[in-house]
């Protein structure tokens, strides 16, 4: 049997040395009877192996649909991508065609859902939709591919894994299912992890057990994961940087320490300011006046500035704010980030 | 004690058991669900009581029989010393006036073909004596006020407003009445973090303007500690632990609390790896087939023979200066760096 991985390790421009994931100037539409909905426009950030990136940010500003995009699974039409790169170690996937898209999502890069049932098939057990991806990708026997299902379940966690492994999804519980669906995603190895809101739908407590399981697989593996989420508790706890978004744009990118002690976006600076804290009693909740604009009407100049407390002139003037170099790493689309940065 | 004229809701042993059937013609009782099994609480004036625990542990359910949607099994549910599972006719439709509840999702919550003058005004179509009709159209503009939306929308449709925003019209309507209890379930769980502060602010104004007591609801704890006065801790129907802030927050007793907070994240990188880190094992029980004696025993470190025989009641104990259901109850910091 071929070894499809290494294939594609030979893949022409794929470079050992170039970065990890690169995203450049990243645009995504939806061509809608409602008119044209810019949910991405101008993401950028990059991963290097080992390294875990949060990408933060509120429902809708364009998190899951920049996932989408870079996995090549974008719900097209109406998604368009209109610009930008998505470089795997100095490949612009966006670029290849899609035979070879495919095989490099199913061997270098893996995502994990919020919702564990929808991604798994109810109809298969769970060894056979593991077992599948051995046999189809791995070219193994029947008898390895069992082998090799039972010991990743084993990795993941899951009781009695040799025992179960007949079972249907609808058999597991919600914390179970979404250890098989990480099994999945990390049968043929991946390099690079996008979990988008993994635990979102689980209690604290298995939540706890899911972002323990990730971050010790990630160590042994020396995977880059781009964690997707909107709790900045969960940030705080595990993400080297981060990237917050709004109205599809990624308004701050910043190492976690620095973003947490001393924002410099008005935006990430205000969500900071608005959750409660489970160590604290008697905060003033800071409120975020307003609503996120419609996708199909994104103000002028910054999009922020209906709702920034710094807002001046400029700032509802075209061009918007580009991405100012804060510090090394650091970038921040704010006209007045030192003002922000500097209380 | 406090003053007991204080108290305006008090509930003795309530109980509900969901039955399980099986046969389709000729339904036999098989088990029962048991959603709620035997809670006491007490709720005072102008106070919020925080009701916190995972998914399935009787949360909603409680609330369902608070208001009477849902029949109780056993127990007392005691508004302003009138029990509210013993009356009937005017008598209760009169009761059921002082307690009424928001939920969780704005979006399934609100009748879509109603407009939102409809829907705040319909509990004064059920209880005709608190506004005059004349008084109506002005008293749904006054409520739309309060919440801080705009009285000139009276006329729109849930589908035209936010998730906060329709939120916010589930808290006038539960408002109409002017109710001393409000029971809130899960009300900012579905809105994105910058939106449930404002809803949390406003509910917080609402309770100091009117002198509202709130039953809060939620699984976030670091949203009921900022809202609650005072905090029970749910397990499997049951009330584990029930104290004031630093007693729950700061002095946890029972081992269930402890974990829970242990895997809540605090949003402060410098706290990584900082503080005590309790990870529990397997799931929670079916509440169908809970576990002989203490509940928590099967996923409980602590465990003893005497957990599986003996049922630990709520009570204060040794190491306990408030409520815990643990034979072995004791502080242990889990939240703060250690
Ligand atoms: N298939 C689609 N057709 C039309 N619009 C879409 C489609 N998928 C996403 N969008 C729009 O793109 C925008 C960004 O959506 P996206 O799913 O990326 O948000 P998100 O940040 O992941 O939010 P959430 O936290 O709610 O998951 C949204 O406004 C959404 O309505
Ligand atoms: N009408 C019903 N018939 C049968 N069982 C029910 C019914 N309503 C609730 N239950 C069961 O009672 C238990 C408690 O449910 P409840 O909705 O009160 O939990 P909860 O704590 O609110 O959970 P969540 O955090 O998921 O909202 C669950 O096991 C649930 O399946
Ligand atoms: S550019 Fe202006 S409106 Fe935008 S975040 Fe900065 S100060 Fe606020
Ligand atoms: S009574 Fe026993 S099993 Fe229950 S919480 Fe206490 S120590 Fe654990
Ligand atoms: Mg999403
Ligand atoms: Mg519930």
């Amino acid at each position: 049997m071929t070894d499809i991985k290494a294939e594609i390790d030979v893949l022409p421009g794929l470079d050992p040395h170039a970065p990890l994931l690169e995203v450049n100037n990243l645009h995504v539409e939806f061509r809608t009877q409602y008119g044209v909905a810019r949910a991405v426009n101008g993401a950028n950030f990059r991963l290097a192996p080992g390294e875990t990136l949060a990408i933060l940010g509120e429902s809708g500003c364009g998190k899951s649909v920049t996932a989408q995009a870079i996995m090549g699974i974008l719900d097209s039409p109406p998604g368009f991508v209109t610009q930008g790169e998505v470089k795997y170690r100095g490949t612009d996937l966006l670029k290849l065609p899609e035979n070879q898209r495919r095989k490099m999502r199913a061997n270098h890069i893996a995502m994990i859902f919020q919702d564990a049932l929808s991604a798994l098939n109810p109809v298969f057990t769970v060894g056979y939709q593991l077992g599948e991806l051995f046999r189809k990708h791995r070219g193994m026997s029947r008898a390895d591919a069992k082998k090799r299902s039972i010991e990743l379940l084993d990795q993941v966690k899951i009781p009695a894994a040799k025992a179960r492994i007949g079972d249907y999804p609808h058999q597991f519980s919600g914390g179970m299912r979404q250890r098989v669906m990480i099994a999945m995603a990390l049968a043929l190895d991946p390099e690079v992890l996008i979990a988008d809101e993994p635990t979102t739908a689980l209690d604290v407590t298995v939540q706890a057990q899911i972002m323990g399981l990730l971050a010790e697989l990630q160590q042994q593996r020396n995977m880059g994961l781009i964690l997707i989420t909107h709790d900045m508790g969960v940030v705080a706890d595990v993400a080297d940087r981060i990237s917050v978004m709004y109205a599809g744009k990624v308004v701050e990118e910043a190492g976690v320490y620095d973003i947490y002690s001393r924002p410099a976006h008005p935006y990430a600076k205000a969500l900071l300011e608005s959750i409660p804290r489970l160590d604290m009693k008697g905060q003033q909740l800071n409120v975020i006046r307003g609503l996120p604009p419609a996708l199909t009407a994104i103000p002028q100049g910054c999009a922020f500035n209906p709702r920034c407390a710094y807002a001046q002139d400029v700032c509802r003037q075209d061009p918007p704010p580009p991405p100012y170099a804060v510090a090394p790493g650091r970038t921040a689309r704010c006209h007045f980030w030192r003002d922000v940065i500097g209380e | 004690m406090t003053d007991r004229n204080d108290v305006v809701l008090e509930t003795k042993g309530l109980v509900k058991h969901f039955p399980i059937t099986q046969g389709i013609l000729f339904k036999t009782k098989v088990g029962a669900v048991r959603a709620v099994d035997g809670v006491d609480m007490t709720l005072r004036r102008g106070e919020t009581l925080g009701v916190v625990g995972e998914s399935g542990c009787g949360k909603s359910t409680l609330p369902k029989l608070l208001v009477g949607l849902e029949k109780p099994t056993a127990g007392s549910i005691n508004v302003r010393g009138q029990d509210m599972t013993k009356l009937k006719g005017s008598a209760l439709r009169h009761a059921r006036r002082n307690i009424q509840m928001v939920l969780q999702d704005p979006y399934t919550s609100l009748n879509p073909r109603m407009t939102v003058g409809d829907i705040i005004g319909e509990p004064f179509e059920i209880h005709p004596e608190v506004t005059p009709r004349k008084g109506r159209a002005k008293a749904v503009q006054d409520l739309l006020d309060t919440v801080g939306l705009n009285p000139e929308h009276v006329n729109r449709y849930p589908h035209q407003f936010s998730g906060g925003q329709r939120q916010r019209i589930g808290i006038a309507r539960a408002l109409a009445l002017k109710p001393e209890i409000i029971v809130c379930d899960e009300p900012v769980s579905a809105l994105d973090v910058s939106i449930q502060a404002q809803v949390i602010n406003l509910l917080e104004g609402l309770q100091n303007e009117f002198g509202l007591s709130y039953i809060f609801i939620a699984h976030d704890l670091s949203v009921v500690r900022h809202i609650s006065d005072r905090v029970s801790v749910m397990y499997l129907g049951r009330v584990v632990e029930t104290g004031n802030d630093a007693q729950i927050y700061e002095n946890p007793t029972h081992p269930y609390t402890q974990a829970l907070l242990s895997a809540v994240p605090v949003p402060d990188p410098r706290l990584r790896g900082q503080r005590d880190q309790i990870v529990l094992e397997g799931d929670v029980p079916s509440p169908a087939n809970p576990p002989s004696g203490c509940r928590f025993r099967t996923r409980c470190w602590k465990a003893q023979s005497i957990c599986a025989e003996q049922d630990p009641v709520l009570s204060i104990r040794e190491r306990s200066d408030h409520p815990s259901a643990c034979h072995f109850a004791e502080p242990r910091d889990v939240v703060h760096a250690v």
